[in-house]
């Protein structure tokens, strides 16, 4: 493959050789963040692996449970904010994600990774930046959010657009005043409010009609749904955001993380080793055939 | 002839019994022979210890969906043209233990390091071995170095066929890797009525051939060869045209075929399991009653599978007709572009075993006659 999309750190907990081997990581904390969806923190069993283990927010691990098996799950933090740990938020709805729904603090898992391109957080300084994110799209922002944060000056205007289903369904509550007090302009959105909701119902594409960009100096990082993302994408498209600065994260079945398996191909890339994050430009082709 | 004439690309000639002794010289060196042998009334590779294990005077023909055995009687043993098996299943098992893990406590692997088999693959067709080339670029990469695939592979001895009687199914003129052997061998095989002419391509080859009693081969019997050669490859009568191939795909995604050949397609993945490049695999638990030990396998998994492209929300390919767009589309079209080299190597498996009879060098044409119109 030649098109290099996406500079990625290598595989810093990595093997040169056994790549389909997992490595021994201990259940730190639980944190119940919403129905259905936990955050766990971990550490590796291995001091060694533990020290070496970095990862570029937007990567993705093989999170896998004896017996069970292994699921693709981005990083939801980034190591600095969360002291070395790893940062995992899952929400319980397949096979192996609801095995982790009875996961308890002290218990193993095994850990592979990290795989994938991430979000170009370098390639877009002193750029405007919009993340507009969807559900359980947020976590796999959330390290990006924070790097963000801890390099507040490097960006121009940054607005995060966050949609859930309901109020309940919403994730980090309590993290968005920092995120507001590091000049986020964060606006949250739901598909259904409840009887103390005051805020906004609707979804998160149409908030771009709440503010102005500047396309020559914007970029935008989404993910969600994929139907949320396509009209995302419509709209940054409709303000003369170019395909390049428009940055996408896909979801695919997953076994490998390596481009080995075949599972997460699609036309000329394995989404695994050549995304997760795509500049929308290289999928432009693809992106809107349908069952391709 | 004496060993220090044998070099790189030396051809000589050899009885056939001395074949039989060559396999026994690998046997000793520490090899597992595996080849062709007659099973079911179905070419089958597996382990076989001499000639007596070969088919002999064995004729295969195979047409869509229709495969048969010929008896001749004749003293020759690789007339036939290959089964559904192709030499993926020793370099890329099947089935293949990833690691086991225990709980005690906490949990752990369990060491289990058997050494990887040493194989002598004999009888490998031109198509064969341009798809083990084709899985060395899926396997060995830069970024990626599968153990399983790679242990198997450094140790391989290879002894090459040449085909002289292509079947129906056959199209490897139009690939360009056959049916004659260039190179990647460490012994290559043309069979004579009397004798095999046997053409060095490696030290290891050499060295194998060295302790065996062989002759020069005549200008006659060169050019018996040669001419049976020229003859398999103008006698190949289905062709694939392959001009701007990946582009035409990927163009057409939208086309109505995929429609069409999606009614006839049964998603039974015969196509992706005796295709000698298709990678894809799955992992599995095995776990034991009481959850405290688990093996982790890897087995052989197809496009074609409803399970493979599940994500949360469901399957992304839902139906047959992106299944099999999907199928097509990757190996004679993106997969160029993913590993520099063309995903079919023109065997004809996928056409001799579909059920459904759906031949892909018709469904390119089909496709290729839409953008005409």
């Amino acid at each position: 493959m030649t098109t290099i999309l996406i500079n990625t750190t290598a595989h810093s907990a990595g093997y040169t050789d056994k790549l389909l081997l997992p490595h021994w990581a201990e259940i730190v904390k639980i944190i119940p963040e919403a129905e259905g969806v936990t955050t766990f923190q971990l550490k590796f069993t291995d001091p060694e692996v533990q020290n070496r283990y970095r990862f570029e927010p937007g990567q993705f691990n093989m999170f896998y449970i004896p017996g069970y098996g292994e699921a693709a799950i981005s990083m939801s933090s980034d190591l600095e904010t969360a002291n070395g740990l790893l940062v995992h938020t899952i929400r319980h709805i397949g096979n192996v994600t609801k095995a982790t729904s009875r996961l308890k603090i002290g218990d193993t898992v095994g850990i592979r990774g990290p795989f994938g391109t991430s979000w170009p957080l370098d390639a877009i300084k002193g750029m405007d930046v919009v993340i507009a994110c969807g559900g359980i799209g947020l976590p796999p922002l959330r390290g990006a959010i924070h790097r963000i944060i801890r390099n507040r000056d490097k960006y121009g205007k940054v607005t995060l657009l966050y949609g859930a289903r309901t109020p309940k369904d919403l994730m980090y509550p309590t993290e968005y005043k920092t995120w507001q007090k590091a000049d986020i302009d964060m606006q949250v959105t739901v598909d259904r409010g409840d009887e103390d909701w005051t805020g906004r119902v609707g979804v998160v594409p149409m908030w771009f009609y709440h503010f102005r960009v500047d396309p020559h100096k914007t970029a935008v990082l989404t993910c969600g749904p994929e139907i949320m993302m396509r009209f995302v994408i419509y709209e940054a498209l409709a303000r003369r955001i170019p395909a390049e600065h428009i940055y996408i994260s896909l979801e695919r079945n997953m076994k490998c993380g390596q481009g080995a398996c075949g599972h997460c191909q699609q036309g000329p890339y394995f989404i695994c080793k050549d995304g997760p994050v795509f500049p929308f430009s290289a999928l432009e082709n693809i992106f809107n055939v349908e069952e391709y | 002839m004496t060993e220090k004439n044998l070099v790189l690309g030396s051809s000589v000639a050899f009885l056939k019994s001395e074949l039989d002794l060559l396999m026994t010289d690998l046997r000793k060196n520490g090899f597992q022979t595996v080849g062709p042998h007659l099973q079911d009334e179905s070419i089958v590779y597996s382990k076989i210890d001499g000639l007596k294990d070969l088919p002999r005077g064995i004729l295969s023909e195979q047409n869509p969906a229709s495969y048969r055995m010929i008896q001749t009687g004749k003293d020759r043993y690789f007339d036939f043209i290959p089964g559904s098996q192709s030499w993926k299943q020793f370099l890329f098992p099947p089935r293949h233990t990833l690691f086991t893990a225990e709980k005690v406590g906490k949990w752990q692997f369990v060491e289990n390091e058997d050494p990887a088999p040493r194989y002598a693959l004999i009888g490998v067709r031109a198509c064969e071995l341009a798809a083990i080339q084709v899985q060395d670029k899926v396997f060995l990469r830069d970024d990626f170095s599968d153990s399983i695939y790679r242990s198997r592979r450094e140790g391989l001895f290879i002894l090459a066929v040449n085909c002289l009687d292509p079947d129906a199914t056959c199209f490897c003129v139009s690939m360009g890797t056959g049916p004659r052997l260039a190179a990647g061998f460490d012994l290559c095989v043309t069979e004579l009525d009397e004798v095999f002419l046997v053409e060095v391509g490696s030290e290891l080859g050499r060295s194998v051939l060295a302790s065996r009693t062989f002759d020069l081969p005549s200008a006659f019997a060169q050019n018996t060869a040669n001419q049976a050669m020229e003859r398999a490859t103008n006698s190949m009568v289905r062709t694939m045209d392959t001009t701007d191939l990946p582009h035409l795909l990927t163009a057409q995604l939208e086309a109505e075929r995929w429609a069409e050949v999606g009614k006839r397609c049964l998603s039974c993945a015969n196509c992706t399991l005796v295709c000698p490049t298709c990678f894809c695999w799955d992992a599995t638990d095995h776990v034991d009653i009481l959850g405290k030990s688990t093996r982790r396998e890897r087995v052989w998994d197809s496009c074609f599978n409803p399970n493979y492209s599940y994500v949360v929300g469901g399957n992304t390919r839902p139906n047959i007709r992106s299944r099999y767009r999907q199928w097509l589309t990757h190996k004679l079209g993106t997969w160029k572009k993913q590993f520099d080299i063309q995903g079919c190597v023109g065997c004809g498996r996928c056409i001799t075993w579909c059920p459904a009879r759906i031949d892909l060098t018709e469904e390119v044409a089909a496709i290729r006659a839409e953008v005409k119109t």
